[in-house]
């Protein structure tokens, strides 16, 4: 059944492993010359001063190659689950080809079994191998953009390619399964890979550990009289979640560093006898109306103080890049354990419904 | 010995319909049995449900002593052809071989050379290219390649031009010859089975109407003709498949087991279609009216 | 070697016609006592019929004492049904080969030619008997 499986899966693997042997070869020829400039020039341009030049050169390096191979670990989850998966066996309940592999001599639970195995393994080490190069190809840009750890990039670099491609492939599985039309499971495999990635990018992941808070002093200056602390007390790899500013309570009363009442952001100022006050927070007295913040360094100096007193503060929400590969790890297991549980669904219906 | 095929009251249902109901039969073994009735009538559910590709609402069925698909040794010693002859289009003649050969451990991979050179096919031609005679004969070489004890064919000529029929049946049958395998094929036609079945089952309305060695069922039916007569006074041992009447003849089609000995009757050979047609027409008012009128007084 | 054939709708049964065929050869001395009979994988194969048929055929020759089975060889003639008058059915034959052009010479067609035979071979026949 082994080699049946294999000569059965020819084409559309031929395909995946042609397209990675032309992405390989591009990858191999471009990425040393990159990582060459980057070690070169980019990293001791502070102290020949021209960064902003080479940094330019840069971004740009192999441009085409950045912008066409980098949503590559992106897609291709998708494609595998959509074109390996979702035919696996909805091609043959359509064209009932089953009744013929189900009369030789071996139980549908061996058949499915390699089935599933052949292919599940093939995609995840196609999402492996595919991650490994470009993850490589990537890390002097990475390095410098800092950003591994956002929601955009986090999906297309590591190990969790992996678990993103085994479970689209058992999704499609399962969709042939149950919807026996191999066009329309395609179309729902898409759909769920789209929705389980969405989902776990912005529902799930950001509370598989608990996030650190921080708390940092707003200070005055740029738009709308406040700018957020420094992100100095962290790592510019961190992947930050939330800045909210919080009052003394520890209510949160805005964002990115301003004060939000009633909707509106800013910090607000009301002009009365007792001098200006800061909306819903509090009274700054001794503060003459119509100051506006960063204007006059003077007035400037007392509104600080008195944010300072009433205890308004910038709280920054964040997981650390020391946790960057424990995410991976938890991400790429959650994903293992859905398409465990697909193939799981597969085979019980094949066993028990299918008849 | 073995029945080729056994079933206890057996029943299959799809969603509140009964495709298949209260079928008891025993097939011997070393028989070409035939399975006929009109479309719709079970006889794909029947055989299905030997093969292990559904599951039994009710009842129970063994084929060659063992129920179906129950380990890959009883899936070994049963060879089936389903209906319209699926095949791996992409794959081609070659490698439908070499797929049997694979997954079959009494693969007779010398017969199937022979086969396919004697039905004069391409090695090397995609299987989805095959006429529909090419087809069926592929799929009875990789059934019989298997060296099965029990060869089941679900209609596998119906959808074939005269020639290929015979060509097919011509094939099956020398393979039965050469072989010692007993066959149990389905057509919902009589003259296919008329040349190569020696046992029958009849099916209608998911009910089994009759099964017995076809020279017994020959021996034992018979067309009355003669003055017109109530059915229901025919005497004990002869029952009443069909009957019917002009104002002043009647003609009865009954099964008896000893001689008809009435010299009011002109007693006439029946053919075999001629007997399943009988069953079947029976099936068809029983299940029109009650279960009155045609049917004798035993 | 004779082939078989078959009548479907003769109404004979199929066993039978194969019995009364290897008679009609034995009779005519197109076989002869050590003839091999077809194999029944070749009759099989020619009439598509099930091999039990054929089987049944030859057990039922063998019964009349007209045929033996040598296991693993075949099926052979062991006495034949010819008669004494076989010498006699040369000139018989070409006899009747004159007659037929007579009766095509005065313009009969096949089916009154068989039927004005049938006719005389009966009354014949019944002539006979009485």
């Amino acid at each position: 059944m082994i080699r049946f499986t294999l000569r059965q899966f020819r084409a559309p693997a031929a395909t995946a492993y042609a397209a990675m042997a032309v992405i390989a070869i591009v990858l191999a020829v471009t990425g040393p010359r990159l990582a060459h400039y980057y070690d070169a020039h980019v990293v001791g341009c502070q102290a020949a001063g021209n960064c902003n030049a080479v940094t330019e050169t840069f971004l740009g390096f192999y441009h085409a190659v950045q912008a066409s191979l980098g949503p590559v670990l992106l897609v291709l989850p998708a494609l595998i689950g959509i074109f390996w998966g979702a035919p696996l066996l909805a091609h043959e309940l359509e064209t009932g080809t089953f009744r013929l592999a189900w009369t030789q001599s071996l139980t549908r639970n061996r058949w499915l079994a390699v089935k599933m195995g052949v292919g599940g393994l093939a995609a995840m080490a196609a999402a492996g191998l595919l991650s490994l190069m470009v993850t490589w190809w990537f890390s002097p840009l990475d390095r410098w953009n800092g950003n591994r750890f956002t929601p955009a990039m986090f999906g297309e670099r590591g190990i969790v390619p992996i678990g993103y491609a085994a479970f689209a492939f058992a999704f499609g599985v399962v969709g042939g399964l149950l919807i026996r039309r191999t066009v329309p499971a395609m179309a729902a495999t898409l759909v769920a890979y789209l929705a389980a990635r969405l989902g776990m990018t912005y529902l799930v992941r950001p509370h598989l550990m608990t996030p650190l808070r921080v708390t940092t002093a707003v200070l005055l200056g740029g738009k709308n009289g406040a700018a957020p602390a420094s992100a100095s007390t962290l790592n510019p790899q961190d992947w930050v979640l939330a800045s909210n500013t919080i009052n003394a309570a520890g209510h949160v009363i805005g964002q990115d560093g301003t004060i939000t009442v009633n909707g509106t952001q800013g910090i607000m100022f009301a002009t009365g006898p007792g001098g200006v006050s800061l909306a819903g927070v509090g009274r700054c007295p001794n503060i003459p109306a119509g100051t506006v913040p960063g204007r006059d360094p003077h007035s400037s100096s007392l509104l600080q103080a008195c944010i300072t007193r009433l205890g308004i503060r910038q709280e920054l929400v964040y997981q650390p890049i020391s946790r960057y590969w424990a995410f991976q790890g938890l991400e790429l297991a959650i994903f293992l354990a859905a398409a465990l549980a697909l193939a799981g669904i597969c085979f019980w219906w094949v066993r028990r419904r299918l008849t | 010995m073995t029945a080729a095929l056994h079933t206890q009251d057996l029943g299959k249902r799809y969603r509140g319909r009964w495709a298949l109901r209260g079928c008891t039969l025993t097939v011997p073994p070393g028989r070409v049995a035939g399975l006929v009735g009109p479309n719709g009538a079970g006889k794909s559910t029947l055989l299905q449900l030997a093969v292990g590709l559904l599951r039994p609402s009710a009842g129970t069925v063994e084929v060659l002593g063992g129920p179906p698909a129950h380990d890959p040794e009883q899936l070994a010693r049963v060879g089936y052809v389903a209906q319209d002859t699926p095949v791996y289009a992409a794959l081609s003649v070659r490698e439908h071989l070499r797929f049997g050969a694979w997954l079959n451990p009494r693969w007779d991979n010398e017969l199937a050379g022979r086969r396919i050179a004697q039905l004069d096919l391409d090695p090397g031609q995609r299987a989805g290219k095959l006429s529909g005679g090419q087809r069926a004969q592929l799929a009875l070489t990789l059934a019989l390649a298997k060296r099965p004890g029990l060869l089941i064919l679900d209609e596998p000529v119906a959808s074939l031009d005269p020639l290929a029929r015979r060509e097919f049946l011509r094939h099956l049958m020398e393979a039965v010859a050469e072989h010692e395998v007993s066959v149990l094929l389905s057509s919902h036609l009589v003259t296919d089975l008329e040349r190569v079945c020696d046992y029958l089952i009849v099916l209608a309305a998911g009910h089994v109407q009759v099964t017995g060695e076809v020279e017994q069922l020959l021996a034992t039916h018979h067309r009355l003709t003669g003055p017109r007569r109530d059915p229901a006074a025919m005497p004990g041992g002869q029952q009443v498949i069909e009957a019917s009447h002009t104002d002043r003849q009647s003609t009865l089609i009954v099964r008896s087991e000893g001689p008809i000995h009435d010299p009011a009757w002109t007693v006439g050979q029946l053919s075999l279609e001629d007997v399943v047609l009988a069953y079947m027409s029976q099936a068809n008012c029983a299940g029109q009216a009650s279960r009155s009128g045609l049917e004798a007084v035993r | 070697m004779i082939e078989f054939h078959l009548d479907s709708r003769s109404g004979v049964a199929p066993y039978l016609q194969l019995i009364q065929q290897v008679r009609h050869a034995l009779r005519l001395g197109l076989l002869r006592e050590g003839d091999q009979l077809p194999t029944v994988k070749d009759a099989v194969a020619r009439l598509a019929i099930n091999p039990n048929t054929v089987l049944k055929a030859y057990r039922e020759l063998e019964y009349e004492g007209l045929a033996a089975a040598r296991p693993g060889v075949g099926t052979f003639v062991t006495r034949t049904l010819s008669d004494a008058s076989l010498p006699a059915h040369g000139p018989l034959r070409q006899d009747l080969r004159r007659w037929l052009a007579r009766a095509r010479q005065a313009g009969l067609d096949d089916e009154s030619i068989e039927a004005l035979f049938m006719s005389t071979f009966r009354a014949a026949a019944g002539e006979d008997v009485a």
